[in-house]
């Protein structure tokens, strides 16, 4: 079997214990591994309701908020619809809608 | 009454079935389904049990020993870093000779973080003074549990029942469940000679000099030696009521067989496919499938092996700087007696699929080669 | 033995699906033999699940490579996945699909059979339009299509493993096994 990583924007082809590292590492970055075409609900965040106090930030597992120009940001690419940072939201500043389909 | 069921609801009947009065755990995967299903049990009133929540699984076991202590039935279930956790309670359960029945669905151990069938977790377990028994179908987990606590009640030793995760523990499959009535009387109450009494104090684990540890040691080694017989009792006992028989070891097709594979869990049932197949290939070959590990049973497995010209044991296990755990038993039970050439596999870490076919190279390899050989990875990919 | 592959997305019900099939068949006085692949279910990946059947209890403890027939749940997933990977020669798929059979290619190998389950599950309001329960429509169709189990097999398959909406399950199952269409 082979199994083919990006690292650096370099292929890593792994095909066997002389290419992986002696413990359970990851075998190239979960930066790779788009948690977004999980996602069946899309977070929204309301900018008018955010007080900017970042809990959302804090809680998302992935983390696929980010911190830009003092707002937090969903990435979407990583965003998985968990919806823990609309749950945790204190002003119910996120909202979500069903992903497309 | 036959029914479908997953091997992880078979668990959970089986305790049913057994009438356990507690039952201590905490959930890991591949075993949540167990305990989830014995709460629904014991919610819905099929069973009168005392369903105590806890918050690890170092505590399940601390509640099963103080229940058991009590002479209540007490059962638990778990997985991988959940009985590794349990470890010290293990070997509290086992001295203390408290008839705990627990089933663990055996998981890789992390890491690589792994949630797949691995028997390294209950292996690890080995030297705690627990009965040990893999079982290869989720008829047999039921069953187990219930033979489990007549022969843990009797000798006064804990069992652990143990299974491939995925592979049994999410697979259904048809299960016959024997009527209340019969498993009632196959097994009564537990009525234990000591047990913690406030009408009748005594005072259990206290300080043991040197004088008397080791004796301790020595009457739990004739317990297990005891238990060999009773498995075989327990067993046949079983059968009349349910016409589905265990022993300590199942051996298919080994009667006249030139070479013998040695194998346990759900990896015994596809070599007895396999075996068929080699068969119908000429080739002389047959399955001792070892069913009960602790306590070992020597005599039973050389009666088997005795006139084979090899053997070849496949292991889903490791103990790393040496070989595979089943293997390293079958060889320290050879030696002294018979003098076989035993060629040892390593297949299926990690919850890795074992095929007919991977079966099949593994004997067509030990057939071929007459050098015994300690460890022989399958299929690792270098 | 037969050995059947279930093709489905994550939270679709491919492993229920394998289950129900498996109910059905054993109704029918066979032995069965149910499983997800063993992986981490993610909601809307690509999915398996397999069944087998048998005159005997199974012993087979592997996962199935080689199945006689294949089950797409979601018509979607044959651009995605290989769902004819492995499948024996002269077998069957049988696709969740409003299209007639000739519509799909899979060359002379396989013969294609479908059957509109989402609309057979929508009729009989199992599920949601979005998430339309096809489980029991699926069963249905297979009845027909192998004849390895009965229609009567399988309402009982419903009954001892559907606790609600059976009548709906049944017509569903009916209408499926009525409207299945060969290539
Ligand atoms: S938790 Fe809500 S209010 Fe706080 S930063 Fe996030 S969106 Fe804004
Ligand atoms: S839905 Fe979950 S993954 Fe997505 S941004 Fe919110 S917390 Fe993070």
């Amino acid at each position: 079997m082979v199994i083919k990583f990006q690292k650096n924007d370099k292929p890593v082809i792994i095909t066997g214990a002389k290419d992986m590292p002696p413990m359970g590492a990851a075998l190239g970055s979960m930066l790779q591994n788009k948690t977004g075409s999980w996602r069946n609900v899309r977070p929204i965040i309301d900018y008018d309701k955010c007080i900017k106090c970042f809990i959302c930030w804090k809680v998302c597992p992935e983390p696929a908020i980010k911190i830009v120009d003092e707002l937090p940001v969903i990435d979407y690419d990583y965003c998985k619809g968990c919806l823990m940072c609309a749950e945790e939201c204190p002003k119910d500043a996120i909202d979500f809608e069903k992903e497309g389909k | 009454m036959k029914k479908t069921m997953m091997g992880n609801y078979a668990a959970s009947w089986g305790a049913q079935l057994a009438r356990v009065q507690v039952i201590a755990a905490y959930p890991i995967t591949p075993q949540t389904l167990i305990v989830e299903k014995l709460s629904d049990i014991v919610a819905d009133g099929d069973l009168d049990a005392k369903f105590i929540k806890v918050e690890s699984e170092h505590s399940a076991m601390a509640a099963c020993i103080g229940a058991s202590a009590t002479g209540a039935r007490a059962y638990t279930a778990t997985s991988a870093q959940g009985l590794a956790l349990m470890h010290e309670m293990l070997h509290w359960a086992g001295l203390a000779r408290l008839p705990i029945v627990m089933t663990n669905v055996n998981r890789a151990m992390a890491p690589g973080w792994s949630i797949w069938a691995d028997q390294n977790d209950s292996l690890s377990q080995r030297d705690t003074g627990w009965m040990q028994i893999y079982a290869s179908s989720a008829q047999e987990i039921l069953d187990s549990t219930l033979i489990a606590y007549k022969v843990s009640e009797k000798v006064l030793l804990p069992t652990l029942i143990s299974f491939d995760a995925f592979f049994l523990s999410h697979t259904m499959e048809v299960v016959d469940m024997p009527d209340i009535e019969l498993v009632d009387k196959y097994l009564p109450p537990y009525k234990p000679d000591y047990k913690m009494d406030v009408n009748d104090p005594r005072s259990f684990g206290a300080l043991t000099d040197e004088q008397y540890y080791y004796e301790f040691r020595y009457k739990m080694q004739e317990a297990m030696d005891e238990a060999v017989d009773i498995i075989k009792e327990a067993g046949k006992e079983y059968e009349k009521i349910t016409g589905r028989l265990y022993d300590l070891i199942h051996p298919y097709r080994c009667e006249d067989a030139d070479m013998i594979l040695v194998t346990s869990g759900t990896i015994a049932d596809t070599t007895n496919v396999a075996v068929d197949e080699l068969r119908a290939e000429g080739k002389k070959v047959g399955n001792l499938r070892i069913r009960v590990i602790r306590p070992y049973p020597k005599k039973e497995i050389l009666e088997v092996v005795k006139g084979v010209k090899k053997l070849a044991v496949i292991d889903r296990n490791i103990s790393p700087g040496y070989s595979g755990i089943f293997s390293q038993e079958l060889k320290s039970a050879l030696y002294n007696e018979v003098d076989i050439p035993v060629r040892s596999y390593i297949a299926g870490l990690g919850g890795r699929d074992v095929k007919i076919e991977d079966i099949k190279d593994m004997a067509n390899d030990a057939l071929k080669n007459d050098a015994p050989n300690d460890l022989i990875w399958k299929g690792v990919k270098l | 033995m037969i050995e059947i592959r279930m093709h489905g997305r994550g939270g679709q019900g491919a492993v229920k699906a394998s289950f129900v099939l498996a109910e059905a068949a054993f109704q029918g006085g066979k032995y069965v033999q149910a499983f997800p692949r063993f992986g981490v279910e993610r909601r809307g990946a690509p999915v398996e699940a397999f069944t087998r059947i048998d005159d005997k209890p199974v012993q087979i403890r592997s996962q199935i490579y080689y199945p006689d027939g294949v089950i797409v749940l979601d018509p979607t997933l044959i651009e995605v996945v290989d769902v004819t990977k492995g499948l024996k020669k002269g077998g069957w798929i049988l696709i969740n699909s409003n299209k007639k059979p000739d519509f799909f290619d899979f060359g002379d190998d396989y013969k294609v059979y479908t059957v509109d389950a989402t609309e057979i599950a929508v009729q009989n309001r199992l599920g949601s339009r979005t998430a339309p329960i096809v489980n029991t429509a699926i069963v249905g169709a297979f009845a027909k299509l192998t004849g390895i189990v009965t229609i009567d097999a399988v309402f009982k398959g419903i009954d001892s493993s559907i606790p609600r909406f059976q009548e709906e399950n049944k017509n569903a199952a009916k209408q499926a096994y009525d409207s299945i269409a060969s290539g």
